[in-house]
C-alpha cells in the first residue's frame, strides 16, 4: 500500500493524519503516485520537514486486553469534544478548540523517586515498553456524565518493573506537562498548575490502572491528555492525570490539585461511589454521554469492585472520599 | 428616543427580541448542544435569567439617569422580568424533566442538601408571587406601595442567582464574578440613590421613589 509505514517508525517520526491526507492529495495531484510510493517517507520529511507535532495515528499491534465492559462505545466525537482539560479552558469545548496546536513531540516521561533505576522514557520507548492493549473501561467523571472509551496502553505496573521501586514506596505521584505559553488560558483555570495527581503504590500497580498511550486504535488527541496519560477506571476521571511528564514513587501521600482546590469536595481516593455524595450534587446516578436524561445509575467503584474493593478493606470510604 | 420607545410597535419588536436567544439555543440543536445537552441547556437558559434579571434592574437608574432620555423604558419593565421568569421556568423544568428525570425524591433531597440548589430554588420560587402580582389589575389591588414592597424581592432573585452560579462552578469563577459585579453596580446603584434621596426630601408619609408610572397604562 501506498505510504506504509515501516515497523521500526519512531514516535516522532509519526505524521500527523491531516498532513498525511493532505500529501496523499498533494501526490496524486502531481500524477506520481507510483513511483514516488517508494520514497513517500523521504519525500513527506521534505515536503513537511517541521511536522513534527502529534494528531491522531493508528496505533500497530494492539491486541484486545482484559476487563472489558461490552456495553456500547461512546462515539468518538464525543469524547475528543467534551473534554475537561482546564490548562486549556475551562469550558467542555475548549480544549478541543485550543490544544491543536499543542506539541507533544518529542516527548519524554521521568520516573524517579524511591525507585532503584530513575531515569527518563522517551516517547518511542513507552510505546514499546510493553504489548499495547486494548482497554474498553467505564469513565465516570466527578461532575456526573460518563462515557466508554477503547483505550489502548498497558498496565503501569509494567513501567515501574523497569525502574524497580524500592521498599519506601508507598505512593505514586503524577504530574501533568505545563507551559504558560502553549496554556494561555491557563490562569482562567482557578486551579494551582501544573496538574498533579497521586495514587496508593497498590493501587497504581493494579492491573487496571492502564499507563494510557491512545484510544480507538490511534494515538492520544491533545485534548485527550496526548502523548500518555493514567486511565483508572475506578476513581472519578480527574483522577487519571493527562499529558503526564513525570512519576515519582514516594514515602508520603502526594498532594493533589483537586484536593488543594477544594478539600471538602475531592478526596485523595475519589473512588466511584454511589453512597458518596459530592457536597454539591448527589453521585447516586449519571448521564452515560450523548444523552439528556440523567438516570444512568452509577456503580460501585464504577462496575469495577469485584476487582479493586478488596484495596479498600476496612477503611471508611465516607471519610476517605 | 422616549418617542420609539411609546411608539406601539416597539413593544411587539421588544417581545420578539427577549424570545431571540431562546431561538438561537433551539436552532442550535441537537448537534450544537454537545455530547451533555441537558448541561448546555440548563447553562444556556440559566444564563439568561441571569441576563433577564440584570436588564430588569437596569430599567430604574437607566431611567433616572435624565441626560438618557429613557424614561419610558419603564414600560419594558414587566416585559422584562416576565421574560426572567420565562428563562427561570425553562431552567428549572430542564433541571426536573432531564437532570433528575422527574425523580422527585432526588430532587427534593438536592433542594433540601445542597446549598447551590436551595438557593437557586429560593430565587426561582421568589419570582413566582412577581409573575403572578405583575399585571395592572394587581397592583391596583394590592395598592402601590404594597407591590413596589413585594416586587423588591426581585433583589433577593437576582443575588441567589448568581449565588448559585457561583456555588455551582468548580474552579473557573469568572464568569460568576462578572455578573456579581453587574448586579453589585444595579443594586448598589439603588443603595446610593436611597441615601441621597433620604437626605435631600426627608417627607415623613410619602414614599421616596415616585413611580406611580410603573403601572402600565394597558394591558
Amino acid at each position: 500500500m501506498l505510504l506504509k509505514r515501516s515497523p521500526d517508525l519512531k514516535y516522532s517520526d509519526i505524521t500527523p493524519r491531516q498532513a498525511y491526507l493532505d500529501r496523499r492529495k498533494f501526490l496524486y495531484g502531481l500524477g506520481l503516485a507510483g513511483g514516488i510510493a517508494l520514497a513517500g517517507r523521504g519525500l513527506s520529511n521534505l515536503a513537511f520537514p517541521s511536522v513534527r507535532a502529534y494528531a491522531s495515528t493508528k496505533l500497530d499491534g494492539v491486541t484486545k486486553g482484559p476487563f472489558g465492559t461490552d456495553e456500547k462505545i461512546t462515539d468518538e466525537k464525543v469524547v475528543t469534544t467534551y473534554n475537561n482539560y482546564y490548562e486549556f479552558g475551562t469550558d467542555k469545548s475548549d480544549p478541543a478548540k485550543n490544544a491543536t496546536k499543542f506539541v507533544t513531540s518529542p516527548w519524554s516521561v521521568s520516573v524517579e523517586g524511591e525507585v532503584a533505576k530513575p531515569r527518563k522514557f522517551t516517547m518511542d520507548e513507552i510505546l514499546k515498553l510493553a504489548p499495547l492493549e486494548e482497554r474498553v473501561y467505564r469513565h465516570r467523571c466527578v461532575e456526573g456524565w460518563s462515557i466508554v472509551v477503547p483505550w489502548v496502553g498497558y498496565p503501569l505496573s509494567a513501567l515501574a518493573k523497569l525502574v524497580q521501586p524500592t521498599p519506601a514506596a508507598r505512593y505514586v505521584a503524577f504530574e501533568s506537562y505545563f507551559d504558560k505559553k502553549q496554556m494561555p488560558l491557563w490562569s482562567r483555570a482557578g486551579i494551582d498548575l501544573p496538574y498533579v495527581e497521586g495514587l496508593r503504590l497498590d493501587e497504581a500497580m493494579h492491573p487496571l490502572a492502564l499507563l494510557t498511550v491512545g484510544m480507538y486504535g490511534e494515538t492520544l488527541p491533545n485534548q485527550d491528555g496526548a502523548p500518555v496519560r493514567m486511565v483508572i477506571p475506578w476513581k472519578y476521571g480527574f483522577k487519571s492525570a493527562k499529558s503526564l511528564v513525570k512519576i515519582k514513587f514516594t514515602k508520603d501521600q502526594p498532594p493533589t490539585t483537586w484536593n488543594i482546590t477544594n478539600a471538602h469536595e475531592y478526596g485523595f481516593y475519589s473512588n466511584v461511589n454511589p453512597t458518596v455524595d459530592h457536597p454539591r450534587w448527589s453521585q447516586a446516578k449519571e448521564v452515560r454521554l450523548p444523552g439528556f436524561f440523567k438516570n444512568t445509575p452509577t456503580k460501585m467503584f464504577n462496575g469495577y469492585a469485584d476487582q479493586v474493593a478488596s484495596l479498600y478493606n476496612g477503611m471508611d470510604l465516607k471519610k476517605n472520599y | 428616543m422616549n418617542r420609539i420607545l411609546i411608539n406601539k410597535w416597539t413593544k411587539a419588536v421588544v417581545f420578539l427580541i427577549c424570545l431571540v436567544p431562546l431561538g438561537i439555543i433551539l436552532a442550535e440543536g441537537p448537534s450544537g448542544w454537545g455530547a451533555n445537552p441537558t448541561q448546555f441547556l440548563e447553562h444556556a437558559t440559566g444564563d439568561w435569567v441571569l441576563r433577564f434579571l440584570a436588564i430588569t434592574l437596569a430599567v430604574t437608574p437607566l431611567r433616572k439617569i435624565k441626560a438618557l432620555g429613557l424614561t419610558q423604558l419603564i414600560r419594558f419593565r414587566k416585559m422584562f422580568g416576565l421574560f426572567a421568569f420565562f428563562y427561570a421556568c425553562l431552567h428549572f423544568g430542564l433541571y426536573i424533566g432531564l437532570d433528575q428525570v422527574l425523580d422527585f425524591h432526588g430532587i427534593w433531597a438536592d433542594i433540601a442538601k445542597r446549598p447551590y440548589v436551595t438557593v437557586g430554588f429560593t430565587g426561582f420560587v421568589l419570582m413566582i408571587p412577581l409573575a403572578i402580582t405583575s399585571t395592572a389589575g394587581m397592583v391596583r389591588r394590592m395598592g402601590y406601595k404594597n407591590w413596589q414592597l413585594l416586587h423588591r424581592l426581585i433583589y433577593v432573585s437576582a443575588v441567589a442567582g448568581v449565588v448559585h452560579f457561583y456555588w455551582l462552578v468548580k474552579s473557573d469563577v469568572h464568569l460568576p464574578l462578572i455578573y456579581a459585579g453587574i448586579m453589585a453596580v444595579l443594586l448598589g446603584w439603588r443603595v446610593f440613590d436611597w441615601f441621597s434621596n433620604s437626605g435631600k426630601k426627608p417627607t415623613p408619609g410619602r414614599p421616596v421613589s415616585k413611580e406611580p408610572a410603573a403601572v402600565p397604562a394597558s394591558s
